[in-house]
């Protein structure tokens, strides 16, 4: 959209844009068309040129069954990730709502989490879990559950996905509160003198009325899990045992850091970038909807 | 609420104590932690109330140095790196996205809407995505090591130019019209107009892109190679790494704390702000 009454165009709006577009196709554009380039080609050893393969490295890449696996494993770990945060986010916000004191303190005691770097929450929690220290390992101990991440893969998930879902509660929350609070109490008022009970009144009214609101954060907590949970992941397992916690977004880095498979990786993150766009269109289509409601 | 019930109200406050509780709970366990010594840290169970070696602790960490990591940085040193380059990725990406909002709002010119698809794809691209390629960008351009390299490549921000635009479409037309009739060229309009009016929506973006570019990991693990030019939040991952054999906890959660410390700060203290960032750059 553009303001009915503009400037004159010169030299000027060049100017002003310069500074991002150069940025982008320095930083976004050159990488991102290098990235579909190389998952084109094939590297020879030390680098000496490189082969034209089509579309081989997808192929190999779909072919490979620790991709495949690691595939499943970001299905898994968003969607526990998601379910995890958001029903705890729900949780609390409806306590938070019903509040009338103090619920400015409440929202200020819940949020702050949303400002822990990713790794520094892996910190927090792989040393509440260390398998000989943890405050929470030796508690399980007594409970006779022996936990040791570094070698049962099952533990190791659970334990990313608690990291990472407790990182994101307050984003939930957040937007959950929002919500609720967004709702007109004479709604809630018919209802009860409908006769309609505290938890009737929050499952017929706010949850079907949060829908929109849950549906947006959904697609978000599923873009973190996928895409900024990489500082979790590192810090804590640095994908293992055995790659139990390998997502992608952490494969493309050891495949392309650590393994130097330039074309595998680069395949890689076509890959990703397409469940970008996916997503973005999704989360698109979703705000314009809501823009013809409002 | 609709209708007074003492006893769901009792409930509802221990229900919300007990969910700051729990989601404070890793925070007090690392907070206590910082605050004992290396030999209590190793006897088991270890302690849940704090212990009186706090500051030691914090002189060990943030003036000595941790001398289990590489090249033992103090902190002080990888704190201010941090501040560095959260400030700079903050201010740049606010700065350029005003300016391309403007031009994409108030001028009419060639190319305009190439420029504004550019802008946009970038939405989709975060930079875990492309990460390889990127990095060899940067390392063509010289740019390893540098607080340049560590930010201007993270600089670019669809979204916060969406949202300037949004700002400056709401603002009315009879603005402009009437700050021309007094004879406003454009960037006199931009500096004495546009500004003042957006300087709200600019400080609750501060507050989102501070913390976003303070709580950084793999940008600043692969670019920088020198401990001098490490960042608080990627020295706590070398610790980790350095602690496999022995670990000094005490030391490693006083160095949490500090990295946490500061964007933990700059949310509370803001936190109209920050809700106000948060929901108008994610929606």
């Amino acid at each position: 959209m553009l303001k009915r009454s503009h400037f004159r165009p010169g030299l000027l709006p060049y100017l002003l844009v310069a500074p991002q577009i150069i940025i982008t196709l320095v930083f976004f554009i050159w990488p991102a068309l290098q990235a579909l380039y190389e998952s084109f080609y094939i590297q020879s050893a030390f680098g000496l040129g490189s082969t034209f393969v089509g579309l081989e490295n997808f192929i190999s890449l779909f072919e490979d069954p620790l991709y495949i696996e690691s595939v499943w494993r970001t299905f898994l770990f968003s969607g526990l990730v998601a379910v995890l945060a958001m029903s705890l986010a729900l949780t609390f916000a409806a306590l938070a709502d019903r509040v009338i004191r103090g619920a400015l303190a409440y929202r200020t005691l819940l949020i702050w989490p949303y400002a822990i770097a990713p790794a520094v929450a892996g910190a927090l929690w792989i040393f509440m879990f260390d398998p000989t220290l943890g405050i929470v390992s030796y508690t399980l101990d007594m409970f006779g559950i022996e936990w040791n991440q570094a070698v049962n893969g099952t533990q190791a998930m659970a334990l990313v996905i608690m990291a990472a879902a407790w990182k994101q509660i307050a984003y939930n929350f957040l937007f959950f509160l929002a919500g609720m609070q967004a709702i007109p109490p004479s709604v809630y008022e018919a209802a009860s003198i409908d006769g309609a009970s505290p938890i009737r009144r929050f499952r017929d009214i706010t949850l079907p009325l949060l829908a929109p609101t849950s549906f947006f954060l959904l697609v978000m907590n599923i873009v973190y899990a996928f895409f900024d949970t990489f500082g979790i992941i590192d810090a804590m397992t640095q994908g293992g045992p055995a790659n139990a916690t390998e997502i992608l977004v952490y494969k493309v880095y050891q495949d392309g850091f650590v393994g130097l498979d330039l074309g595998g990786s680069a395949a890689q993150s076509v890959v990703l970038m397409f469940i970008v766009i996916a997503l973005t269109v999704v989360q698109f289509r979703f705000i314009e909807k809501k823009v013809q409601y409002a | 609420m609709v209708e007074r019930r003492p006893m769901s109200d009792f409930l509802t406050h221990a229900g919300l104590m007990l969910s700051v509780l729990l989601i404070a709970f890793p925070v007090w366990v690392a907070f206590v932690a910082a605050t004992h010594d290396a030999a209590r840290m190793t006897q088991v169970p270890l302690p849940l109330w704090p212990g009186d070696h706090l500051w030691q602790n914090l002189k060990v960490v943030l003036i000595d140095g941790y001398t289990g990591s590489s090249g033992g940085v103090p902190m002080w040193l990888t704190l201010t790196n941090s501040l560095v380059m959260a400030l700079a990725i903050a201010i740049g990406k606010i700065v350029i996205s005003l300016l391309a909002a403007y031009a994409v709002v108030y001028f009419r010119f060639p190319l305009r809407m190439l420029f504004f698809w550019l802008i946009f794809v970038t939405l989709m691209l975060p930079v875990e995505v492309r990460i390889l390629p990127t990095y060899e960008v940067v390392a063509n351009l010289g740019m390893l090591n540098s607080y340049a390299g560590l930010s201007i490549p993270l600089i670019a921000s669809a979204t916060a130019t969406f949202m300037f635009r949004q700002v400056f479409l709401t603002i009315p037309e009879e603005m402009l019209e009437s700050a021309r009739m007094d004879g406003a060229g454009p960037l006199r309009f931009f500096w004495d107009i546009l500004l003042p009016l957006s300087r709200t929506n600019i400080a609750a973006l501060f507050v989102i892109l501070f913390t976003y570019g303070w709580n950084q990991y793999l940008w600043p693990l692969l670019i920088t190679t020198e401990p001098h030019m490490t960042t608080i939040v990627m020295s706590i991952k070398q610790m980790l790494a350095a602690a496999e054999q022995s670990p000094q906890w005490n030391l490693i959660m006083m160095t949490s704390l500090l990295a946490m410390l500061p964007p933990l700060l700059v949310v509370v203290v803001m936190q109209r702000l920050f809700v106000k960032g948060l929901t108008e750059t994610d929606k």
